[in-house]
């Protein structure tokens, strides 16, 4: 009756990043202890290279054939590999904004970047994850983190309020979404992802269970849209970009998103592939109402935390619409607009951090006033940067834009691509509304440049020009983002 | 009706009851209390289903670990009702409404149709010599050694968050000196003053 169990220890070199990561977070977490005030740096410099370390040993895996290890919980592909490095490259950059950020506001501990690296532990687990389980574990591990990383500024009411919402909606959504899990266990019998393929693939299906199915899958799409912040689902966002310290902000919409997007894709495409008919509505819906909630509600915001957030909102409508395509072409676009939205999120971001002060947060539109006059790189980088997120050639964001609705058209959602070039344009007001505030308002009173490390205004600069350097070949790009299927 | 299905009824009952008292009442100890006897009876449930270990281990470390502090928790917070409650009015119809339709739906999908005796059969009943435990602790530390690990990971970070939100600065934490505690002497502690009294007219 027992079966013996195989548990082959040769195969794990296939999960070294995630151990090598959990290693480096446990040494960190220890040595942090022992470092005195002058010495806290120390933490800062090893989370870089612990970071660094993990996106090179990931990016060794790519090219590797697909392996499933531990148990059937694991799997090593292409996709997986590649967001890794990815998600390291961005969690770098994102902790060179965030230090710049920390120090300004003396938030600097080392916990901080303890629960980033925790947290990014779990954005890997959830990125190779090829069980219900493991992908239920990874995002729990990610929003723990992240609970705690929007509270570690407790001193300002903001913070926990904002902490404490996210903590209860992420609660419920996690409810939701392990309810959803259990009634697809339930009927297919399995927690793995491969083997719930197979039972949704056969041909005998009764129609009760397509009707089990569909039922798990409702709740599944509601876990990972509350995750993606699509509307309905998308209350939490606004107050939590605004509430947050700018730095956990910045993280929270930018590396989370692709974890998101790959539990996404492990979940209804690996794993509930043969209901797509299903799901692809729902997505259409859902991107729908994020593209046109996002680009009214966006108008009337004065705070910029507040705008990024419904402009976030409206780019995840654009990825939920690459997947409601349905083919393999509609979900490389949708890959590639998250990671072109996430190279975007983050720059600027980065401009809205260089530009803090000691005891002031630049995150009113009026802040902006006249920028031009006595910052004119930062106010030229934010420039590239909002005409890129309004979708405007070459910049990168436009091809984004255009490879969804190339996939849209061609799919035959006629009317759903005309909503949303209508909404598309009228969001773009709103970025030209930071635009013409920085060139041709003045500010209130005198402002000198401000005096920024260089660190940070050299990684802010080649980010924004990132976004036009990748804008001139973006064919490479939708080419490797198409290769992940 | 076997003895076992009346065993069940008799379980549920008492689970629905109890969770259903513990989310109507009014006293927040008398609700913990109405959630211990909720657990007790999912743990009858499972002991029903012959996952033993399981159920005594809700027992053990629910109803005997969590919910002792939970009760600690409440006793030691003085949580103001008339301020949670004073919403509660203005959002119930809609709630109610939006509650009977999810529960309508959802008794449609997961009524006897799909998931009655018919449909899903009985699991087979184990042999008298079969062991839970054995059987979860090799599948624990083998096949499911993965999420294991990370569950591990996942108190990791709790341990980490509780003690980042709680630790304040070092200047206002209160510490004990051991040395200093016991090589104190009585005189270091206690002086003895004299006082004259003052007569009754207080002078």
């Amino acid at each position: 009756m027992i079966n013996t169990p195989l548990f082959d220890t040769t195969s794990l070199m296939a999960a070294l990043p995630e151990i090598f990561l959990l290693s480096a977070i446990v040494v960190v977490l220890l040595l942090d202890l022992f470092l005195t005030k002058p010495f806290k740096q120390v933490t800062y410099y090893l989370t870089q290279l612990s970071l660094l370390t993990t996106g090179v040993l990931a990016f060794n895996l790519i090219g590797e054939p697909e392996t499933i290890i531990l148990g059937n919980s694991f799997i090593l592909d292409d996709m997986a590999s590649v967001f890794k490095v990815f998600m390291m490259v961005a969690a770098m950059v994102a902790m060179v904004y965030s230090r710049h950020y920390l120090l300004q506001h003396s938030l600097f501990r080392g916990e901080y970047f303890v629960l980033v690296m925790l947290s990014i532990l779990g954005m890997m687990v959830m990125v190779s994850g090829h069980s219900l389980l493991t992908l239920y574990l990874g995002l729990e591990i990610l929003s723990l983190s992240l609970y705690t990383l929007i509270a570690i500024a407790r001193n300002r009411a903001g913070a926990v309020e904002a902490a404490l919402k996210y903590f209860v909606l992420g609660a419920i959504a996690s409810g939701l979404l392990l309810y959803g899990m259990s009634m697809i266990y339930g009927i297919s019998g399995s927690l793995n992802i491969s083997e719930i393929a197979v039972f949704a693939n056969s041909a005998t299906l009764a129609s009760r269970e397509v009707l089990i199915i569909n039922f798990g899958l409702v709740f599944l799409v509601i876990g990972i849209a509350f995750k993606l912040g699509a509307v309905p689902f998308h209350m939490w966002v606004p107050d939590v970009y605004q509430g947050a310290p700018t730095s956990v902000t910045m993280f929270i919409s930018t590396v989370p998103k692709i974890a998101a997007v790959a539990m996404l894709v492990r979940l209804l495409i690996d794993g509930l592939g043969a209901m797509q008919p299903y799901w692809s509505d729902l997505f259409t819906v859902l991107a729908i109402l994020s593209i046109v909630l996002g680009s009214i509600v966006a108008l009337l915001q004065t705070n910029i935390k507040r705008l990024l957030a419904y402009s976030t909102i409206s780019h995840i409508g654009f990825v939920l619409l690459g997947f409601a395509t349905g083919v393999i072409t509609g979900y490389g676009a949708a890959v590639f607009y998250i990671l072109v939205y996430v190279l975007m999120s983050l720059a600027a971001f980065g401009v809205i951090i260089l530009l803090n002060k000691k005891g002031f947060e630049a995150d009113l539109i009026s802040d902006y006033k006249g920028l031009s006059a006595h910052s004119p790189w930062s106010a030229l980088m934010m420039l590239i940067i909002m005409l890129s997120m309004a979708g405007i050639p070459p910049f990168i964001g436009f091809y984004a834009k255009l490879f969804i609705l190339q996939q849209v058209i061609s799919s035959g959602m006629i009317t759903v691509a005309i909503i949303v070039v209508v909404f598309a344009v009228i969001s773009a007001y709103y970025y030209l509304q930071i635009i013409k505030s920085m060139y041709f308002e003045d500010g209130d009173e005198a402002q000198e440049s401000i005096p920024a490390p260089i660190d940070i205004q050299l990684v802010v600069s080649i980010n924004a020009v990132l976004i036009l350097v990748v804008g001139l070949f973006p064919d490479f790009w939708m080419q490797l983002a198409l290769s992940l299927f | 009706m076997s003895f076992d299905q009346i065993l069940f009824y008799v379980f549920s009952f008492w689970f629905i009851a109890a969770s259903l008292a513990m989310i109507f009442s009014r006293n927040a100890a008398k609700a913990v209390l109405f959630l211990i006897l909720a657990f007790f009876s999912a743990a009858s449930i499972w002991i029903l289903l012959e996952a033993e270990f399981l159920a005594i281990t809700l027992i053990l470390v629910y109803v005997g670990a969590v919910m002792v502090l939970f009760l600690f928790v409440i006793k030691m917070l003085n949580i103001d009702k008339s301020s949670l409650r004073a919403k509660f009015a203005s959002y119930l119809p809609l709630g109610l409404i939006v509650a009977a339709i999810i529960a309508a739906e959802m008794a449609l999908v997961l009524g006897n149709n799909q998931f009655g005796l018919e449909m899903m059969a009985a699991p087979a009943r184990h042999a008298a010599d079969y062991s839970n435990i054995t059987v979860l602790a090799l599948q624990l530390y083998t096949d499911y050694v993965y999420p294991f690990e990370l569950a591990a990971v996942l108190l990791l970070i709790a341990i980490i968050a509780a003690i980042t939100l709680v630790h304040r600065n070092e200047g206002n934490r209160k510490t004990q000196n051991i040395a200093e505690q016991v090589s104190v002497k009585a005189k270091d502690r206690v002086y003895l003053v004299s006082i004259t009294t003052p007569n009754k007219e207080g002078k």
